[in-house]
Parts: structure tokens; sequence; C-alpha cells
């Protein structure tokens, strides 16, 4: 018997949720990525995920994102869509290294282009410590951000969390 | 290592550690300690001791069932019987003992390896193998030395975790059958090529041929996002030392949460496709799996967090809202 896998996007997503028997939901903090990113403003980097200075960002990817910078690797899911991630080598430190978490650039990066990557539904891509990094989605697409907390994210687990 | 060489009537070895010892039958692992015994069916033992063994003891507590499991202490494990079942200690029936990590594991990995007969793969789901009871019948010992996978940056990077292909020996799992297995398109300028990189992850987990078994995928300093296929039951009850949480990337979990110390419900949680949600560092948990599935693990591996929620130092919870 074959059998469909199903996997969510920005226009048809279910979610689940917590039942509780003798707890507090919030406990949980449980979210949807869709859900979050059909609320969010492009580029908006909304934490999902939280563990102590780490977290997981559910950011909406529309058009064509400023160019960032982390002092460390950054790692990016594609849940819904495809995005374009264009890289280049920083020619000077802008980030100093214990400046944790993505830092927005002004304008574009100074240094030797790396290349670029087109990733689709399911597919993970590396955003290296010392590249600038863009994104351009010409569609709404939802990317999942491995990083650590910094400058740009946006805490809101009121509004995105089951309470 | 004390343990007999001698087998019984079934074919099978018996084993001790300290004061716990191991039997098996044909259908079962008779486990017993100074003052009680226990049973469990031999394919939820055989499961669960394959995750203790395959993860070096994990985060935390793994509960074989309600009553047996062993707690990491990194370096060394707590054996435990009703340690963390609230009817056992409240009649003070509980017994613990704790062994330097290595003498423990060479004490499960042997025992693994005899009560595992052929045609037996403890990571597979139950449709996809065959039966651990019975007389003993050869061993399965590929399938129980599988290598935990852990990336260093990212899976499929120069020098790290390669990609699963046919090639290599990594089909597409038959539940997973319709996954797109497209890759990025990854355009790397000369001198770039180890940098500029991606990959199916989705399609890479499609191609796991284990269940409720987590490989670290990327790195972020500490965060390890790790990604496993979850297909029947978690075949331990997880007790978690540290705040873990959980994407559901594909289909379907349902996990059964209770109080870490007392096995007391605490609440049902459901997981469809985007959602996330955190698991407590004060809580034990158990998913359930309808149809094979693909689950992020997402893990802080400081080791230093123990010790800080041990001592209340740090919140269960990982967000206050
Ligand atoms: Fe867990």
């Amino acid at each position: 018997m074959r059998r469909e896998t199903r996997f969510g996007s920005l226009e048809h997503y279910e979610k689940g949720g917590v039942e509780v028997i003798n707890d507090d939901p919030r406990n949980y903090a449980f979210s949807n990525i869709f859900e979050v990113a059909s609320k969010s403003e492009p580029y908006e980097k909304v934490a999902v995920g939280k563990n102590l200075k780490y977290v997981l960002e559910a950011i909406r990817a529309e058009g064509t994102s400023p160019w960032y910078a982390a002092s460390h690797d950054e790692a990016a899911i594609v849940m819904d869509g495809e995005i374009e991630i264009r890289l280049v080598k920083l020619e000077d430190k802008l980030v100093a290294e214990d400046h944790e978490g993505t830092t927005m650039l002004e304008g574009n990066p100074k240094g030797k282009k790396m290349g670029y990557i087109v990733a689709r539904r399911g597919h993970m891509a590396l955003l290296p410590k010392g590249a600038a990094y863009q994104f351009h989605a010409s569609k709404p697409g939802v990317i999942l951000l491995q990083t650590i907390r910094g400058d740009l994210t946006a805490e809101r687990w009121k509004d995105i969390c089951q309470k | 290592m004390p343990q007999t060489n001698a087998s019984n009537e079934y074919g099978y070895r018996s084993f001790s550690v300290g004061g716990f010892s191991f039997e098996r039958d044909e259908y079962f692992a008779h486990i017993k300690w100074p003052g009680g015994s226990h049973t469990m069916p031999m394919d939820a033992f055989l499961r669960a001791l394959m995750r203790d063994i395959s993860w070096s003891f994990f985060y935390g507590i793994v509960n074989f069932d309600q009553v047996f499991g062993t707690t990491n202490h990194y370096g060394n494990v707590d054996v435990f019987a009703g340690l963390y079942n609230a009817g056992y200690r409240a009649q003070n029936k509980h017994h613990v003992e704790n062994f330097k990590t290595e003498e423990v594991r060479a004490v499960f990995e042997a025992m693994l390896d005899d009560w595992t007969n052929e045609g037996f793969d403890p990571f597979a789901a139950p449709e996809e193998t065959g039966t651990p009871f019975g007389p003993k019948r050869g061993g399965n010992r590929a399938a129980i030395t599988r290598k935990r996978l852990v990336a260093n940056r990212m899976t499929g990077m120069k020098g790290d975790i390669p990609l699963r292909t046919d090639a290599a020996g990594n089909p597409v799992n038959r539940q997973f059958a319709d996954v797109s297995q497209d890759e990025p398109e990854v355009h790397a300028e000369p001198g770039f090529e180890n940098e500029v990189h991606a990959f199916n992850f989705f399609g890479y987990v499609s191609r796991s041929d284990v269940t409720w078994n987590p490989s670290v995928c990327s790195a972020v300093k500490y965060s390890q996002v790790c990604a496993t296929t979850e297909e029947f039951i978690l075949p331990i009850i997880h007790g978690n030392d540290r705040v873990e949480w959980f994407v559901q990337l594909s289909d379907e979990i349902h996990w059964d949460i209770q109080d870490r110390e007392s096995g007391a419900p605490r609440a049902r949680v459901v997981m469809k496709p985007g959602d996330v949600a955190a698991m407590p560092a004060d809580i034990r948990h158990q998913g359930y799996s309808p149809k094979r599935s693909m689950l992020l693990v997402w893990e802080n591996n400081d080791a230093t967090l123990p010790d800080l929620y041990a001592k209340k130092k740090l919140k269960p919870n990982p967000v206050d809202f």
C-alpha cells in the first residue's frame, strides 16, 4: 500500500496542538511555521524555537532580502517555495567574532562572488561563516533558519503559541 | 565482564552488570535485581536496548518502559528499576546502581548481539522486519552496529557525513516513495566549491533505513539539527535532562507527555507538518507515528546544561510569555 507523504505549505497547513491533562500548554511553546510565516512581513525573523541562546527562526521569503552575515555558520531549510541564495565572501570582517546571530548589512557587500544556490522545499543550505548572503523569492516561500538569537530575532511567543 | 558463556535451553546467554541480571527466553527478557524482577517483551526490549547503545545512553533518561532504564551522567550511567515510577518509589521498591559507561555498554552490546536473531532489525519499523521471538537463530550484527551519524558542519559537505544515494545502498523508503529527490542548484564560483553547499534534506531523510534514531545534519556551535524518520512507537520513553524541540516536517506524530519523575500524565501533543513544540526539561515523552514521518529534533549539546537544570538554575520551560 502506497501512502501519501504530507507536507505543509503557506497555502495549506493544518495545526495539531497540546491536549492538556495536568499542565500548562505554554510549557510547549506550540506554534506552526507556516502560520507564523503567513502572518509575517517579508524577511521578518520570528523565533519559533529557542534553546537558551540558540533559535530556530521562521522567515517569510518574499522578494529580495537585505544582505546578511554572521560570525558563525547558519543553516537554512526551505519549507515552502523556491528561494535563491546569493553568497559573497566578505572582504572585511563586518561582524565581530563574539557577536552572535544574524546581522543586517548596509547596501551591497564588498567581496568576491562565491556563487548562488536555488533551493526548493526540503532543501537545506549552508550560510557559511565569513560570507554575506541574500535571499530572493519571486513567490512567497518559507525558510526555517538555524541560528543564534541576534539583533533581528523577533520574539512574539504570546502571538504565535497556543495558550 | 560478569556473564555466562553457556547458553540456556533456548540458545541464549545470560548477562549481568552489578546486581542486575538479564535472561531471555522465546518471548521475554527477564530482569532481576536484589529485591525485585521485571519482564519485558523481547521486541520492545531489543528496540529500546538498540537506541540506548546507539545513542551512548542519550540525553538524560532512557526508560525502556515504566520500570527499567538508564540515566546518563556522561561518563557514568545509572541502571535502574522503578526509580521513575511513583508506585515503586512510594513503597521504596526501586533499585539503582551506578556504573562506568564502558562497563554497561560492554554488557548491553554483548546482550544485544546475542539476543538479536537473524532477520530482526531493532531499528526497522515492525512492518519492515522479521520476528525477534523464538529460540536462537543466527544473528544480525550488521543491523545492530550501525554508526550514529553526526555532521560536523552540514551533511554532504566535503569531509563530513556523506549524502545517501541508491548507489551507496540507501534506497528511498517504501513510505516516502513520493518524496521529491531533486537536488538544489548549487553554482559555486571557482575556489568556493567547498563552502557553497546545499542538499536535499528531505530526500536525505526519506532514504533513512532506521526509525527513531536522530542523525545530526547541521550544527551551529552547540545547536544541532537532527533528522529522523519515525514509524510505529518510539521504543523508549525519553526523560529529558534539558529542553529539546521538535519540528514536524512531514505527516503526523502523537506524543504522550508524562512527569519525568513519577510518570504521571501531563499532556498529549499532536504534531502536524510545520508544527513546532518544545519538550520541557522536566518531562518524559513517547511518540506514536501512524505513517512513517519526518521529524526534526533540535538539541542543545552544551554539556553544562543537565547540571543547571538539575539544580534549578534554569527553568524547565524554554520561554515565558
Ligand atoms: Fe526526546
